[in-house]
């Protein structure tokens, strides 16, 4: 009904619509502003996240409906002069890759405000930051100005720091201080790199200009490229953890909250992806030509690695760092290998991992909040004990590991389908590589289910462990639903994401 | 020369009359009621502040020596509202420490007639002007160091911040003179017209460089920074590292693209040294303080360093950008300054570890630093990410990208130390924290016009467009 509610006065001025992503959560945050206790802030924070997962699900229909009479690479564009000496622009619009991953976030939000429905310490600041990093996050996606992009990027990054650093657990201070300098450094170097891009933009005789939509028609001469494409492509990809920058991942995740976790790893990494694919390659595609070699190497490497180092580790929230190194290692290989299935895939694969990764710390954090302990040799036979839980923990394992009927088997066999197209050995040989990642994934997926889930249960006190509560199921579901969706019916999002790939193509390839 | 012409001198004289009224003001205020003088300084000063913003023409007095335009006057009221904040700032400080030693008007005329020689120094037409102008505002700035005649340290600042200003302005005096040896004149619209890159021009133009780094804190004439900031009063160090550094950058800009544009090949490479010099000390020194002020001072040198990445252009951009960042600036420094102040006052505490736990007693107050911390960082959507941002623009599009990215590793650097102070206020925990206080109205104004300034000013844009139109002098 909300949704409904909230599509009919939206489509009166669909123009908007997209600004609204960044407003609404302005708007909550400034309501939370004023609210006191736990019990108030959280129902402030589930109201804004809820308008918001509604107005994206609106933005699916509302894009489908548009694209059907549209065929330009971005609609719902909205552009307003911002600095006009640098010929800076507040420009935004959205193709179906972007739809998608607004949608992840609002999902993903909105689970991790139910999972941190008992969030007593300071609870109005920690939904305060966790807003301005989905507001980071959400403008991100819409920007096609480079300057409201990476404005947008470092707001979504800051209030990692403070959500670490406070809400934390273990040594948080160091864990958030590496965090942010490694991701601020990256982005740091991405500026120049933006710089770069900027300065070349006139190369055909226009003007200077941030927008991506102008840059994309505008040759921009090969040794720019060649230098500003390791720039851009690494500021971004730290963010997506590219091997060897990946070191800020597990400590940043171990030592955050659950629901900073689940955020970090299922929305914000996926700026990495989306940056690199839209700014880096996109912008710059003789540059990615003449890299892609070496990015290979470091993503093929960083697949493998993780895998491996998800299986030597111990805690629970440490497992599945590495897994996602491993898996957003798999993006990026995907994206540089520069065909449409591949990059089809990738794009499928960061959804999916949102979703999942998102589950994963979901359940990890429910785990820890029981037992207390987040060492699997400490847990076992969890199944007997909290059945839901470790019920749900097996079914998101079964997706990660890509079994059919969940996301994680389309999205992997598009990459790998993709990645067999390329013909020479060194693509071969990095394709074979990668694909050996998924058999190490079963390993250690079910090790854990193993050691964790089954067999006897371990600890006395494990035997009264607390129920699920509803809030906690909720968040749950949300979070399942999609990744059972996206195994199903994969073709609505596949065809979404197709349509977008076209000037991708055009330009790239 | 008419009265109208006298007009031209507005701030200059309505600065000089409001110091005079001061003092004259002071007989009649009655002995209990002491505090009332800074009562009357803010406001007499909330006027001349205000009275600076009607329109002015363009236009030189005294043939030449003297000269305004819309710029010059636009640096004016710039440094105006960053001594008026200062100034509720440092009211209480004033009424409790100073003003009851029958010594408010010495303060007033002190800070006041600093504040009329930078006037001169940024209005000069030539360099007897130039050097009485500089003279003019760091002597007084000396007396003020040493204002706490209670603490030991305080007389060691005063020292040191004189001596080591008169070897700087001595050294500045002498490229004057070898400037004036080779072009025949001290006007600037005539040495422009005859400069050339002679060795002893370039000589000259070294020496009265290295005068004005020497205010502005460029390494390697920075060593003075951090001890004099340490010992001075918090209001004073807040004076030096803002107002005094900005009115140094304005005068150093004008001069460099104006007169000695012609030399631009020979001071390119020299500033893209001291920049990268200034960055990189500035940061790494500011990584293991502990003293705020000390923090602070070396922060300020690494700003200093940024500010040569709008310098190196010499182009109408890198003016707009300086001008820009230094505004900017100006507010983030003086909120970071004006919660170290307030603090200093109620508690006497001044070091990082005091501030643990500070957001669990006093949020507001820790909210104002974060502020001025990120703002001063860089990080969006606070007006500093915005100077940056732009001033590395103004960089690269001269192609310095090696410079660009040399500074984009120092503000990481910085990051750092600036996340350090933040980690003290919000996530360290403090057995004996800073007791809940409140200001009293005067510095929460202060403190709240800074924080306007830093969201604001970057969001605003058309503040941009109208300095980048000012900056047309150059022209």
């Amino acid at each position: 009904m909300t949704f409904f509610v909230i599509s009919k006065v939206f489509r009166i001025k669909n123009m908007d619509i997209l600004s609204l992503f960044v407003t609404v959560p302005v708007l909550t945050i400034l309501a939370l502003v004023f609210t006191k206790g736990l019990k108030q802030a959280r129902i402030v924070s589930m109201v804004g996240s809820l308008i918001q997962l509604g107005m994206a699900i609106n933005l699916v229909f509302a894009y489908f409906k548009e694209r059907a009479i549209n065929d330009s690479i971005m609609v719902f564009t909205k552009n307003v002069v911002w600095f006009e000496q640098f010929n800076i622009h507040y420009a935004i619009g959205v193709d179906g890759i972007s739809v998608a991953l607004l949608l992840l976030t609002a999902i993903v939000v909105l689970a991790g405000v139910f999972i941190s429905w008992k969030m007593t310490d300071l609870p109005k600041e920690f939904f305060i930051s966790l807003l301005v990093l989905s507001t980071g996050v959400y403008g991100f996606f819409i920007s096609i100005d480079l300057f409201t992009m990476f404005v947008f990027y470092e707001i979504a990054v800051i209030p990692m720091y403070l959500l670490i650093g406070i809400w934390g657990t273990g040594p948080k201070e160091y864990s958030a201080m590496k965090l942010t300098l490694m991701l601020m450094g990256a982005s740091a170097v991405l500026l120049v790199g933006v710089l770069g891009i900027y300065f070349n933009s006139n190369a055909d005789g226009g003007a200077l200009t941030f927008n991506i939509l102008e840059i994309a028609q505008v040759n921009i001469p090969f040794e720019a490229q060649k230098l500003f494409f390791p720039l851009t492509f690494i500021g971004f990809a730290v963010l997506g953890a590219l091997f060897p920058f990946h070191t800020w991942s597990p400590d940043g995740h171990a030592s955050a909250p659950t629901a900073v976790s689940m955020l970090h790893a299922g929305v914000l990494m996926k700026l990495g992806g989306y940056g690199v694919f839209r700014v880096a390659m996109y912008l710059l595609p003789e540059g990615a030509m003449h890299w892609d070699w070496f990015f290979i190497i470091l993503a093929a490497t960083g697949v493998i690695y993780g895998a491996f180092g998800a299986i030597k580790q111990k805690d629970l929230k440490y497992i599945n760092a590495y897994s996602s190194v491993s898996h957003l290692g798999m993006v990026l290989f995907a994206l540089l290998m520069l065909n449409k299935t591949a990059w089809n895939g990738a794009i499928l694969q960061s959804l999916s991992h949102g979703f999942m990764t998102a589950l994963f710390f979901a359940l990890i954090g429910m785990i820890y909040g029981r037992t207390h302990t987040r060492d699997i040799t400490k847990l076992g036979g969890l199944l007997k004990v909290i059945p839901f839980i470790s019920a749900i923990y097996v079914i998101a394992g079964l997706a990660s590991l890509g079994l059919p009927g969940f996301s994680g088997f389309i999205a992997e066999m598009n990459i790998f389908v993709g990645a067999f197209q390329n013909e020479g050995m060194f693509y071969r040989i990095a394709t074979i590589i990668s694909v050996s990642a998924i058999v190490v994934t079963a390993v250690y997926i079910l090790r854990v289910v193993g050691i964790m889930l089954m067999g006897p249960v371990k600890n006395e006190a494990f035997l009264n462990l607390p129920t699920v509560t509803w809030y906690e199921k909720t968040g749950i579901l949300l979070l399942l639903i999609p990744i059972v969706a996206m195994g199903v019916a994969p073709l609505w999002l596949s065809d979404m994401i197709l349509d977008s790939l076209q000037p991708f193509i055009q330009r790239v390839l | 020369m008419n009265f109208s012409n006298f007009l031209l001198m507005r701030h200059e004289i309505l600065l000089l009359a409001i110091t005079l009224l001061l003092l004259v003001g002071e007989i009649f205020i009655h002995k209990n009621k002491k505090g009332s003088l800074v009562h009357l300084a803010i406001f007499l000063f909330g006027i001349h502040t205000a009275v600076g913003f009607l329109q002015i023409e363009e236009s030189s007095l005294f043939g030449g020596m003297f000269r305004t335009n819309n710029m010059i006057h636009f640096f004016k009221n710039v440094l105006n509202i960053g001594v008026f904040i200062l100034l509720l700032q440092s009211a209480e400080w004033l009424q409790e420490k100073i003003v009851n030693q029958d010594r408010g008007t010495e303060f007033f005329i002190l800070l006041f007639s600093s504040l009329l020689g930078m006037y001169f120094m940024i209005s000069s037409g030539d360099f007897l002007m130039f050097y009485i102008g500089l003279e003019l505002s760091t002597l007084p700035v000396a007396a003020l160091a040493a204002f706490e005649t209670s603490k030991r340290i305080s007389s060691e600042s005063g020292i040191k911040l004189i001596l080591s200003a008169a070897l700087a302005s001595g050294v500045s005096l002498f490229g004057i003179s070898m400037l004036y040896a080779t072009s025949g004149s001290i006007y600037f619209n005539e040495i422009v017209e005859v400069i050339s890159a002679s060795n002893l021009t370039v000589l000259g133009f070294f020496l009265f460089f290295a005068g004005l780094a020497f205010k502005i804190s460029l390494v390697p004439f920075h060593f003075w920074t951090a001890d004099v900031y340490e010992g001075a009063p918090i209001s004073v160090a807040s004076y030096l590292s803002v107002i005094s550094k900005g009115a140094a950058v304005f005068i150093l800009m004008i001069l460099m693209f104006t007169i000695f544009k012609p030399l631009m090949h020979v001071w390119e490479n020299m500033v893209y040294v001291v920049a990268i010099a200034t960055m990189f000390i500035g940061n790494l020194f500011a990584l293991r303080q502990q003293n705020m002020k000390r923090f602070l001072a070396f922060s300020s040198i690494a700003q200093a360093g940024f500010i040569l990445l709008g310098l190196i252009t010499g182009t109408q951009l890198g003016v707009a950008t300086i001008v820009y960042f230094v505004l900017i600036y100006i507010f983030s420094n003086l909120a970071a300054f004006g919660v170290v102040q307030a603090i200093s006052l109620k508690t006497g505490k001044e070091n990082m570890d005091d501030y643990n736990g500070l957001y669990r007693t006093n949020p507001n107050l820790s909210l104002v630093m974060m502020l001025a911390l990120f703002s001063l960082a860089g990080i969006p959507p606070v007006a500093g990410f915005f100077g940056k941002f732009f001033l590395f623009t103004a960089a690269a599009s001269k192609g310095y990208y090696l410079l660009v990215f040399l500074a984009v590793v120092n503000v990481t650097i910085s990051l750092y130390y600036y996340l350090l102070v933040i980690r003290a206020m919000f996530i360290r925990k403090n057995e004996n924290p800073i007791p809940f206080f409140k200001n009293k109205l005067y510095m929460r104004l202060g403190l709240l016009i800074t924080v306007v300034g830093i969201l604001v000013l970057g969001l605003y844009s058309p503040l941009y467009d109208y300095i980048y139109e000012l900056s047309s002098f150059l022209n």
